[in-house]
């Protein structure tokens, strides 16, 4: 196991009992947006339905993660220019293409006609310094033997006080239920050597399940292609160990910036340092006041 | 093109993205920005309706660049052949071919035939080229040669009249130029995928062209195919590995519900129905549908084992083999002549099983009155759907047109088991039959469709036990012994595949087509499924995982006919029979075997018909073809770029404007296809097309579409939670241009209108779509997904409220994929108020209810 | 201040697990979880009911209901992939709106009534007889066989078995119904 993905309960806690960390390798540069993760999640997880209505929001409307979403697909329409100038075509036709304009003198596209429509499904990053799990009071989330985070149903009261640590926004009380729930990376599938429903699913293969150190690999040498056929943009999000939160067990690839994607370019473990986190402190204590009250009237259920 | 493959067949699209991966280019050319445009290499935007433009334009630059695949285009396909004298093309008559009798509005096909055949191309067909497809859409089949060859042919492809000149001459109009100024598509973005197609040609390379219903669903639909096989055969991309024109086709079964069909003008294995003329006459049928050569010369062989299938003992060589038992077609039976009999009165009872006319069709209003007009309507389905429930919620009872009390129809709602409740085959678009396994009984009420076929036989029979009448005979004599299985009795799907693969007279499975015969031997319910039940086994029950076997996987299901996965493959190899290059090796001629070989796939040639073969006087059936023609169900063995039948609107795609227009055809005086079918009758009217007046009322261009996240009308999607959450909503698509021009606002609400509907929609402004330039306009498109009704867990008004009925004539398909339209903010008024805004269009644009 | 201790009144293990954030934090019901895969009383190989790109599904069965159904990895075509409707079969024959029994609507009824489905059978039999003698063409008027009725009328297939599709062709056909169409016209 590889030293760098060591998290503080993972494998130390688990001896013997430990399996390799397992992550998700979402590369955006092939996903189609048929949103086929975030039904089977849905299936497999028993996750209730969430209608948003009709958003506008291009052809998103599950709006983000949640309780009762655990994979989103966001929809990014762009403007570029498009053509032989396009960062995607496809790696061997870059050449191909490029000596076609050569050899009949054609034209680029007008400046401004193409477009560029991402689509990259989002889902709990699973981080190695997790602040969600750090500020846990009861237990309810904890590391697996897969390294990854997970929130158990029995367990949580609904405190909610992991709610604002997320530096992604991911963790989230569902409403009438009061208890917090998120993608589990299918910690029961995973027990039998099956893989997570929305991997399974994914017809693209956009989103790839494995042992992660597999997974990073694969990832860093799927993003050296891409800029190699010009994808100047393409970047690994949350792959390495050195961001805000010791890296992710679930990264991704992403052809622009994670703002243009409504992801935190420096997402930050809350709980890392804590000079500098007073501020989400203060909100988790605020957090605390209304989920214990949440409890003692949920209690009387 | 015509199709939007990453959001309708997400699934096979992993292909796509894996041929990219290892350097293939994908191009879309499309009206709307899509996902699959978004995946897509190069996207073009195209004007809806013109497609044959474009394609006629890439068939141009192929030729007159020489780009053609030579070998190939000499060898294969009926480029060589000279065509009768008395041929005149739309150059010359501007837009018609040669035999159109205005009185009708058909043709005469005779003048397209090959030169120095009969005058009739089949026997008989000139008293039915217009108006019944039965014959003339499966026509292919139906060409009389004399051992197999054209009578006169020029193989340096120079003769005037030859097949190779006409098409150069058909397409010389079909500009980079004409592209940009009738699709939109600008010349270079054109070029660009001309040259591209051009360079994935040859021995060394192949390129596949998908469609969907984008093309299928126009006035010129199966034209717009055509023009695509054109170019695949001209670049030799048909029958190899990587090639094809693909269609990509949107429901479980719909291939194998057009195979074994539920059609008005087919039998099994695309047999055609019979007409009248042949009256009581088997060999006068077969004379009327079947050549000599080619597949279809066993005609007699297929149908005689077909009739045997269904009348057992029944059928015998003194009644000819029960062929009286089959009813008779004389004209368009048809689903939309269909419904519009109805409403007339004559159609009174009517079965509707999976099917939801009541949204899914077009002029979907019609087609409810049509409903409200039956004596009787059984619906089997897994919900209440549209259908099942018009006489109690519709718009028609929301704007208080009608009540309940008002409509006599009596209504039945059966319900209907899953997939995971029964047995059977679904036929993939690929013709790969795959058997699905019960999972659980079908709950309550529900049964499979197999059950209710068999006990509505069982029940009819049993009430017309000892009827004297002759009418009666066909339902008495049917075979209809199926065993019952389990606790609801359910027949046995097994032992009905096992009728369709047929017997020999001593109880053998038939293994193969060629094993039929036509005096009384074999019994056969579809000859193209012979061999599905080879050596007493299921074969689309195979299920050997596709990581052990090789990428052809031949034994996972079974493919018709004879387990072929590429059809023709037989032109994988050069005439020779040599592959024609290692790289695209696939099926090969092995001297020392003296035999076919392949990679995997069932060569579809005669498997020691040596690639040298020269078919003697008088052959016929298969042992017709050349050892070098691969086109074995085409009675000359060859690819038609020139179609000389089979088609009922010229033997080359040509270009006309859809029935609902707002430009000109900028190629020939014709404005629309000259043999589309219309429906004058109230109702069902046009919008004013081109400069008629009050065309200006209609100035936008409207399409519809599916969405990933629903399936066609709704019926399987709207019901499930976790799918009607992701698109919950009618919208419309429109640019920011439109958008500014009507005020439309992003997120709120708007109202499209034709002359038959108006509905509402929530609005999405995205510069997905683009007005185009052309002809020196600007046109704008409205985008409607047509997945919306009045039930579901989510609601909305339907797309295919505002269609007309508009047919291409070849198929009936009507226009689904464009209209004009208008459209304006706000919500649509309710009750009276609906109508009034109705009858004011109506009023201005000059037409009638 | 965010918490890093727990806090009192919850208690965590100590030992190997220091902090309390892996497995002495794990519940018994997270250590036996197991995936409804396992627990099923059998897996049946289907193929997805939605387009026609035809990927294999695996349904499981628990107690004699669906519980999942997810791609078939042995599948050639779809390598174990499902899109979001085939993702959500199991849903969709588990629909809320799925309808269990007969329905029947008498002329000018204003609301459904049920049906037992023998009767119904039997009452959708009379009146394919009765329709089918009221409109009955022998031949038409050169004298050529017909043999047929418009008066009925079919439509839907493209959803159905091949095999539901054959019967429903033979017994029409045999009935003399030759209006039978399907969504292949769509």
């Amino acid at each position: 196991m590889s030293e760098r993905l060591r998290t503080h309960a993972w494998p130390g806690t688990y001896d013997g009992e430990a399996k390799p960390r397992m992550g998700f390798f979402t590369d955006t540069s092939i996903c189609i947006g048929c949103k086929a993760c975030e039904v089977a999640c849905k299936e497999w997880n028993r996750v209730p339905e969430s209608p948003q209505g009709f958003t506008g929001d291009s052809y998103d409307n599950t709006v983000d993660l949640g309780a009762n979403s655990w994979r989103h697909v966001a929809f990014v329409e762009q403007r570029k220019p498009l053509g032989i100038d396009a960062a995607e075509r496809s790696l061997a036709e870059a050449a191909n293409l490029d000596q076609l304009v050569a050899e009949t003198g054609l034209q680029t596209y007008q400046e401004g006609d193409g477009l560029r429509w991402l689509m990259a499904s989002d889902v709990c990053k699973h981080c190695t310094e997790a602040a969600c799990l750090e500020v846990c009071p009861t237990g309810a989330l904890f590391r697996t033997e897969f390294g990854t985070v997970v929130v158990q149903e029995d367990v949580c009261n609904g405190c909610g006080y992991c709610v604002p640590a997320c530096p992604f926004g991911v963790l989230d009380q569902r409403e009438g239920d009061g208890r917090v729930w998120k993608c589990t990376l299918c910690y029961d599938r995973l027990k039998d050597d099956q893989e997570p429903a929305c991997a399974q699913a994914c017809p693209t293969d956009s989103i790839q399940f494995g042992e992660l150190d597999d997974l990073r690999e694969r990832a860093r040498a799927r993003v050296e292609a891409l800029a190699e056929a010009g994808a100047e943009r393409a970047q690994l999000y949350l792959a390495g160990d050195d961001d805000g939160i010791g890296g992710a067990g679930a990264f991704f690839l992403l052809l622009d910036d994670p703002e243009v994607y409504g992801l935190p370019p420096d997402p930050v473990d809350a709980t890392r340092d804590l000079g500098s986190t007073w501020a989400a402190a203060g909100v988790a204590a605020a957090a605390l006041g209304a989920a214990l009250a949440a409890v003692v009237l949920g209690g009387r259920r | 093109m015509g199709s939007n493959m990453a959001e309708q067949h997400p699934v096979g699209f992993q292909w796509v993205i894996e041929a990219k991966e290892r350097g293939a280019t994908v191009m879309h050319v499309d009206p709307r920005f899509t996902r699959t445009s978004a995946m897509a290499d190069l996207h073009a935007p195209l004007r809806p309706g013109t497609d044959i433009v474009f394609l006629g334009a890439v068939i141009n630059h192929i030729m007159s660049g020489r780009r053609e695949f030579t070998e190939y285009v000499r060898h294969y396909t009926n480029a060589r052949v000279i065509i009768k004298e008395s041929f005149r093309d739309t150059d010359e008559l501007d837009g018609y071919f040669s035999g159109f009798e205005q009185e009708d509005g058909l043709y005469r096909v005779d003048s397209w035939g090959y030169a120095g055949t009969s005058g009739e191309l089949t026997a008989g067909k000139r008293e039915q080229t217009g108006d019944v497809s039965g014959d003339q859409a499966h026509g292919a089949h139906g060409m009389k040669l004399e051992h197999g060859e054209p009578p006169e042919e020029d193989w340096t492809l120079q003769h005037p009249r030859c097949v190779f000149q006409i098409l150069r001459r058909h397409y010389a109009r079909y500009t980079p130029e004409m592209v940009e100024e009738v699709c939109g598509v600008p010349r270079e973005r054109f070029l660009q995928i001309a040259e591209t197609l051009c360079r994935n040609s040859g021995p060394e390379r192949t390129g596949a062209i998908c469609y969907a219903v984008g093309w299928t669903q126009h006035t010129v639909g199966v034209q717009m195919i055509r023009a695509a096989s054109i170019i695949q055969l001209l670049l030799g991309n048909v029958g190899r590995p990587g090639g094809g024109v693909l269609a990509l086709r949107g429901h479980a079964n719909i291939q194998g519900s057009t195979d074994i069909p539920t059609l008005y003008d087919i039998l099994p294995g695309y047999i055609p129905m019979p007409h009248p003329t042949s009256r009581d006459d088997l060999a006068r049928f077969v004379e009327l549908n079947g050549p000599d050569t080619g597949a279809w010369g066993s005609l007699d062989a297929y149908v005689t084992s077909l009739l045997k299938a269904w009348w057992g003992e029944a059928a015998t060589a003194d009644n000819q083999f029960a062929y009286s038992y089959l009813p008779r077609i004389d004209g368009d039976h048809s689903h939309y002549p269909m419904m519009l009999r109805m409403l007339d009165g004559r159609t009174r009872g009517f079965v509707v099983i999976g099917q939801n006319p009541a949204v899914g069709s077009a002029n979907s209003g019609l087609m409810r009155r049509a409903l409200a007009n039956l004596e009787w309507l059984v619906v089997r389905d897994m919900s209440e759907i549209e259908t099942a429930a018009f006489w109690h919620d519709s718009p028609e009872i929301e704007a208080g047109e009608t009540r309940p009390e008002e409509i006599a129809t009596e209504v039945f709602f059966l319900p209907a088991a899953a997939h995971t409740e029964k047995d059977g085959t679904f036929t993939n678009t690929q013709r790969l039959l795959q058997w699905h396994h019960k999972a659980v009984e079908p709950p309550g009420d529900c049964r499979s469709d197999l059950w209710f076929a068999y006990q509505l036989g069982q029940r009819i029979r049993a009430r017309l036990a000892g009827s004297p009448l002759q009418r009666d005979r066909p339902l008495l004599d049917l075979t209809w012994d199926y065993p019952l299985q389990g606790p609801k009795q359910e027949p046995d799907a097994d032992a009905v595949m096992q009728e369709i693969n047929g017997r020999h007279a001593d109880g053998r499975f038939v293994s193969r087509y060629q094993e039929l015969r036509a005096d009384g031997s074999t019994s056969c319910g579809s000859w193209i499924h012979a061999g599905i039940y080879a050596d007493g086994v299921n074969q689309t029950a195979r299920k050997k995982p596709g990581r052990e076997q090789n990428w052809i996987a031949p034994e996972w299901g079974w493919a018709w006919p004879g387990n072929r996965h590429i059809l023709y493959n037989r032109a994988s190899a050069d005439p020779q029979g040599r592959p024609w290059s290692e790289r695209k090796r696939y099926v090969w001629w092995d001297a020392d075997e003296g035999s076919w070989q392949s990679l995997g796939d069932v060569p579809d040639f005669e498997p020691t018909t040596p690639p040298d073969y020269t078919p003697p006087d008088g052959a016929t059936g298969t042992s017709a073809i050349r050892g070098d023609a691969p086109f074995i169900l085409h009675p000359d063995g060859l690819g038609w770029l020139y179609a000389p039948q089979g088609l009922v609107d010229g033997p080359l795609p040509t270009h006309y404007e859809p029935e609902e227009s707002p430009v000109p055809n900028r190629l020939y005086a014709v404005r629309a296809s000259p043999t589309r079918q219309r429906f004058e009758r109230p109702g069902n009217p046009y919008n004013p097309a081109d400069a008629q007046p009050g065309a200006d009322v209609f100035p936008f261009v409207l399409g519809t579409y599916r969405l990933t996240e629903h399936h066609t009308a709704g019926g399987m999607s709207r019901t499930v939670p976790y799918l009607a959450e992701l698109q919950p909503e009618l919208f419309c698509e429109v640019s920011p241009q439109l958008a500014a021009l009507r005020g439309l606002e992003h997120g709120g609400w708007a109202t499209i209108a034709t002359t038959r509907a108006a509905i509402e929609a929530r609005v999405m402004v995205t510069e997905r779509v683009k007005p185009l330039r052309v002809q020196g306009r600007t046109l704008h498109t409205v985008g409607l997904p047509y997945h919306w009704g009045r039930k579901g867990l989510v609601k909305g008004d339907a797309a295919n409220e505002l269609l007309g009925l508009a047919l291409d004539r070849n198929v009936h398909i009507s226009e689904y994929k464009v209209a004009t339209c208008d459209i304006r903010p706000g919500r649509r008024p309710r009750g009276p108020a609906l109508a009034a805004l109705l009858s004011d269009y109506r009023r201005r644009a000059g037409v009638g209810r | 201040m965010a918490p890093r201790v727990p806090l009192p009144g919850f208690v965590r293990q100590l030992g190997t697990d220091p902090l309390g954030l892996g497995r002495s934090a794990r519940s018994r019901r997270s250590e036996r979880l197991a995936p409804r895969t396992r627990t099923a009383d059998r897996v049946v190989q289907s193929i997805c009911p939605y387009c026609a790109v035809g990927c294999g599904q695996r349904v499981y069965v628990k107690d004699e209901k669906v519980v999942q159904i997810e791609g078939d990895p042995d599948s050639p075509i779809s390598r174990g992939r499902l899109c979001p409707k085939g993702a959500a079969s199991e849903a969709y024959v588990n629909s809320p709106l799925r309808e269990y029994q007969v329905r029947y609507r008498r002329p000018h009824g204003t609301e459904w009534e049920s049906l037992d489905l023998d009767t119904a059978m039997e009452m959708i039999a009379d009146r394919v007889l009765r329709t089918r003698a009221e409109t009955w063409e022998d031949q038409n008027s050169r004298g050529e066989p017909l043999r047929r009725t418009l008066g009925i009328a079919a439509l839907g297939g493209a959803t159905l078995d091949s095999e539901e599709n054959y019967l429903l062709k033979k017994l029409f056909t045999a009935l003399g119904a030759v209006s039978i169409e399907n969504q292949a016209r769509i």
